[in-house]
């Protein structure tokens, strides 16, 4: 019975969990990967030799708030 | 449906970031130069070092207030963006009667407070030559320690909110489960070890400016991604939503 001339004042349609969860893992491991790159590679871990990563990014490690020197 | 909400956080992400790098630009590079003069009047009033050899800088100085921060703030940005339109999806009608824009702004003002305020409060940012090399690696647990914490709580609350909800109502429900928050992380920040490595001849004023110019960046990027994601999910949702509403 839809009555499209009247329209509720309620809360619209959530999205089902079951159908957002893969795309959450997905979200999830984008957004760890650049937490990684921006907040700790070649600081205070390191998966590549070297301290190119760390120089390029190092003022954006520093104004957005990440420890560093 | 989720996927498009997704590339639409991914471009909010980039738009905010360019914004924040723009913001970055003009009022926190002044003061990471000023640190850097600093560093290297410190480095000259110490006795020289025989065999120290005069290294090369990796990157240059321009590359890195320039295309380096944009590059540095862009990965965090979108990252952050694919997240929120993650989160969103989980959000969107869980909220009340709330638009897509409405509830991406209140989306935004969460993840600004317990992402970005709540361990800036903590361990503000600092500037390149205020804190001491070796301890890198502990400051950098305490940071991403008070983060997840200050992530956990936020959820908490949420939690806490949707539990009062049916009872109290949308607006007593907030209130108590935000001052639940605010008592939890206060007494996090009680319990957590305080950092104070800053050099007594440390210029006040650049610390100043540099923490106020971060937590600046980062108001500008939450800003950015919940006005920009609003408007690009209102287009996609609201009229989808309505429907889906009259269809119940
Ligand atoms: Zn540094």
């Amino acid at each position: 019975m839809s009555d499209n001339t009247t329209i509720p004042a309620l809360a619209p349609q959530p999205f089902p969990l079951r159908e957002v969860t893969p795309w959450a893992i997905f979200g999830l491991i984008i957004g760890l990967i650049a937490l990684y790159f921006i907040g700790l590679e070649q600081g205070a871990l390191a998966l590549f030799e070297g301290a190119t990563i760390h120089e390029f990014v190092h003022d954006a490690r520093h104004l957005l708030g990440f420890p560093c020197h | 449906m989720i996927g498009q909400l997704l590339m639409r956080g991914l471009l909010a992400g980039l738009v905010a970031g360019i914004l924040a790098f723009c913001f970055a630009y003009v009022f926190g590079e002044p003061s990471v130069d000023a640190a850097i003069v600093f560093e290297e009047q410190m480095a000259a009033a110490e006795p020289a070092d025989p065999g120290a050899i005069e290294e090369e800088p990796l990157v240059s100085r321009p590359v890195q207030s320039s295309w380096g921060l944009l590059t540095g703030i862009l990965i965090l940005s979108v990252g952050l963006g694919g997240v929120f339109a993650i989160l969103f999806a989980c959000a969107y009608g869980r909220l009340g009667a709330l638009s897509a824009a409405q509830a991406s702004l209140l989306l935004a003002a969460i993840g600004f407070i317990s992402f970005s305020l709540v361990p800036w409060l903590k361990y503000p940012a600092n500037p390149p030559a205020s804190t001491f090399d070796d301890t890198i690696v502990y400051r950098t647990d305490l940071y991403f320690l008070i983060l997840a914490i200050s992530l956990a709580l936020g959820y908490g609350a949420w939690m806490l909110r949707q539990q009062l909800l049916p009872g109290l109502g949308a607006w007593n429900a907030s209130v108590i489960a935000g001052l639940g928050y605010v008592v939890a992380v206060a007494v996090v920040f009680l319990i957590m070890p305080a950092v104070n490595e800053t050099p007594e001849t440390f210029p006040a004023t650049v610390l100043w400016e540099f923490r106020i110019a971060s937590l600046g960046i980062q108001f500008v990027l939450w800003a950015g991604i919940g006005l920009v994601f609003g408007s690009l999910a209102g287009r996609v949702l609201d009229r989808d939503g309505t429907s889906r509403i009259a269809a119940a």
